[in-house]
């Protein structure tokens, strides 16, 4: 398979040679590994920021028939396409980093959940498969190490954001619908099968080979204080080289529409549909947890673009993707959807508008799960920070045309 | 649905459950195979597969509905799914859109009268930084112009 390496990164797009960090891992002990990947404080970038090393050490502490690693492939956030370039570009740091996870946790079985809108990837990524077990990469006594079998399933998704949250792609995987567990119990106690199981996404595990190869300090050497290392961010919307990049934690908003070519910029969405508006009296700010925390998707508006529209297109995503299982989000994303349509058509009162954002604050309460938590954040942080451009015209629309 | 073709799918149906097992977490690749060769998931196959899994079939039809690749209802033989989330949409998604209502005579959710096509919408398919993108089937395609959308059609078809 020719892989065309044409990107630039200080870790994840830098050199690789496949089999390098299994060959390291398996000259080290579990335990090293679990303290490399502490030492890291290498933070889950599916977008929650849950320290890796924590629910490793869970697993690798849980007793159990057979554990379970799960590289999740879902990526399904707006705005997000990071996942699907490493999927293609670098799969050995993916897969390595799921036989390295297994090697740490003492897991046999791993699984990657490929969303269906990437089925076109499967073929490629099973290539890479066989190729990992020719070179006993995957497969039974890895690299020699007497008793360490690990080996890698694809299951292919046919087509739901919601399992992309880590309960809601357990249950599909069982052939369920995917309908997001209360939780706890986490998966790493009670997963796949009831069994202990680490859900990872795919850019996390793909730092892990790095890790293990320059060791957890030097990784500390990117980023800041609270978010070590680097950020792969999905680039889209307005500006002329949307992409992914690889850039260290802590770059400035400011800092990115410079980097690729963005114009004339109003607002910049950060974290995809489930993310927050930032308006450009605060492009000064930092992506980072100690700022605003992302799992990557940045989508660019220039100041053509009606702010009121862009809602409508989120929260008619979220009517349609909420699974249903719980009343504050499916009832909940519906009234909000219809307010931003009672806006559009101006038959709104301030008052009514008031109640749909303290229902947005219940929903971020009350939801079972992630989507419906979230989902609020974006009419939120529209109405709030476009009240002028949204309720007076700013834009000329009413009055100047 | 007619008696050989009853008989064929049921005998598909007995072939992935050799290959996938009959253990409920083979449900999804089940499905996904049945409707990768007939476009849909008829009440019939259903039915036959909720028999090896033993499980309703209410079940089966539970799952399929929650799916948006899953269908139950008869569709043309080529999906076509455009793309209408904010990235593309951004880029005119809606040039592509009635470029291909034009060329196919028909509205987003219909099929053609020869069952060749079915154009949808589908949400963010993960290629924002190239968009406008479409999906037929399980192929992809991005940077799409009006003209090259509907040439796109055609090139799938044959
Ligand atoms: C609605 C929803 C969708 C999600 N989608 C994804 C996804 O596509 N990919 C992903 O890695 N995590 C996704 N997550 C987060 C996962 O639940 C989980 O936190 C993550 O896979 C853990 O991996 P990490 O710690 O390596 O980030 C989603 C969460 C929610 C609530
Ligand atoms: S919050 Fe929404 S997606 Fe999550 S369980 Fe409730 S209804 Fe389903
Ligand atoms: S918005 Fe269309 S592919 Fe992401």
């Amino acid at each position: 398979m020719k892989k065309p390496k044409v990107r630039n990164g200080k870790i994840l797009f830098s050199e690789y040679t496949l089999g390098e960090g299994v060959r390291k891992a398996l000259t080290l002990s579990r335990e090293d590994i679990l303290f490399e990947i502490k030492d890291s404080k290498l933070k889950g970038r599916g977008g929650a920021g849950f320290p890796v090393s924590t629910k490793w050490m869970l697993g690798a502490a849980a007793i159990a028939e057979r554990k379970y690693i799960i590289c999740n492939a879902d990526e399904g956030e707006p705005g997000t396409f990071k996942d699907r370039v490493l999927l293609v570009e670098y799969p050995e740091l993916v897969f390595e980093g799921m036989v390295i996870a297994g090697y740490a946790i003492g897991a046999k079985f791993g699984i990657l959940y490929l969303r269906g809108e990437y089925e076109y990837i499967r073929k490629s990524l099973q290539d890479f498969l066989e190729l990992m077990r020719k070179e006993n990469l995957l497969g039974k006594n890895i690299l020699g190490k007497e008793g360490f079998d690990f080996d890698i399933k694809i299951h292919l998704g046919s087509s739901a954001y919601v399992c992309g949250e880590e309960t809601a792609l357990i249950e599909s995987l069982e052939g369920h619908r995917g309908e997001a567990r209360n939780r706890p119990p986490y998966p790493v106690n009670t997963g796949f099968r009831g069994m202990p199981t680490s859900v990872n996404n795919v850019e996390t595990l793909s730092c892990v080979p790095h890790i293990i190869l320059n060791g957890g300090n030097w990784f500390k050497n990117f980023g800041t204080e609270k978010s070590t290392g680097t950020k792969l961010f999905s680039i889209s919307g307005d500006c002329e080289k949307p992409d992914v990049y690889e850039w260290e934690w802590g770059i400035t908003i400011a800092e990115m529409l410079e980097k690729v070519g963005a114009k004339n910029t109003k607002a910049v969405q950060i974290g995809g549909a489930s993310g927050i508006c930032i308006p450009k009296s605060q492009f000064n700010r930092k992506i980072a947890y100690e700022d605003i925390p992302t799992g990557g998707s940045i989508i660019i508006f220039d100041k053509n673009r009606d702010m009121l529209k862009i809602l409508k297109n989120f929260m008619e995503f979220f009517v349609e993707e909420s699974c249903g299982q719980c009343t504050p989000c499916r009832i909940g994303n519906t009234k909000l959807l219809e307010g931003v349509k009672m806006i559009e058509n101006e038959k709104y009162t301030f008052a009514y508008l008031d109640k749909l954002k303290d229902l947005g604050k219940t929903m971020q309460i009350a939801s079972k799960c992630g989507l419906g938590q979230s989902s609020p954040n974006s009419f939120i942080s529209i109405l709030e920070n476009f009240k002028d451009e949204i309720f007076y015209h700013e834009n000329g629309d009413a009055n100047g045309k | 649905m007619l008696v050989f073709e009853k008989t064929s799918l049921a005998k598909e149906i007995e072939q992935l459950i050799e290959k996938y097992g009959n253990s409920r977490s083979s449900l999804l690749s089940i499905l996904q195979e049945i409707q990768a060769n007939h476009r849909y998931i008829s009440d019939y196959a259903q039915q036959e597969i909720a028999r090896h899994l033993c499980i309703q079939p209410v079940e089966v039809y539970s799952v399929i509905s929650f799916y948006a690749f899953l269908n139950s209802e008869p569709k043309g033989r080529n999906i076509v799914r455009i793309c209408k989330t904010i990235s593309c949409d951004m880029k005119n998604k809606m040039s592509i859109v009635k470029a291909v209502e034009r060329e196919l005579g028909i509205k987003i959710g219909e099929t053609t009268s020869d069952n060749k096509f079915t154009i949808e919408y589908t949400n963010c398919l993960g290629l924002c930084d190239e968009g406008p993108a479409m999906a037929i089937n399980e192929r992809v395609f991005t940077r799409l112009t009006p003209q090259t959308a509907v040439e796109n059609l055609h090139k799938v078809v044959g």
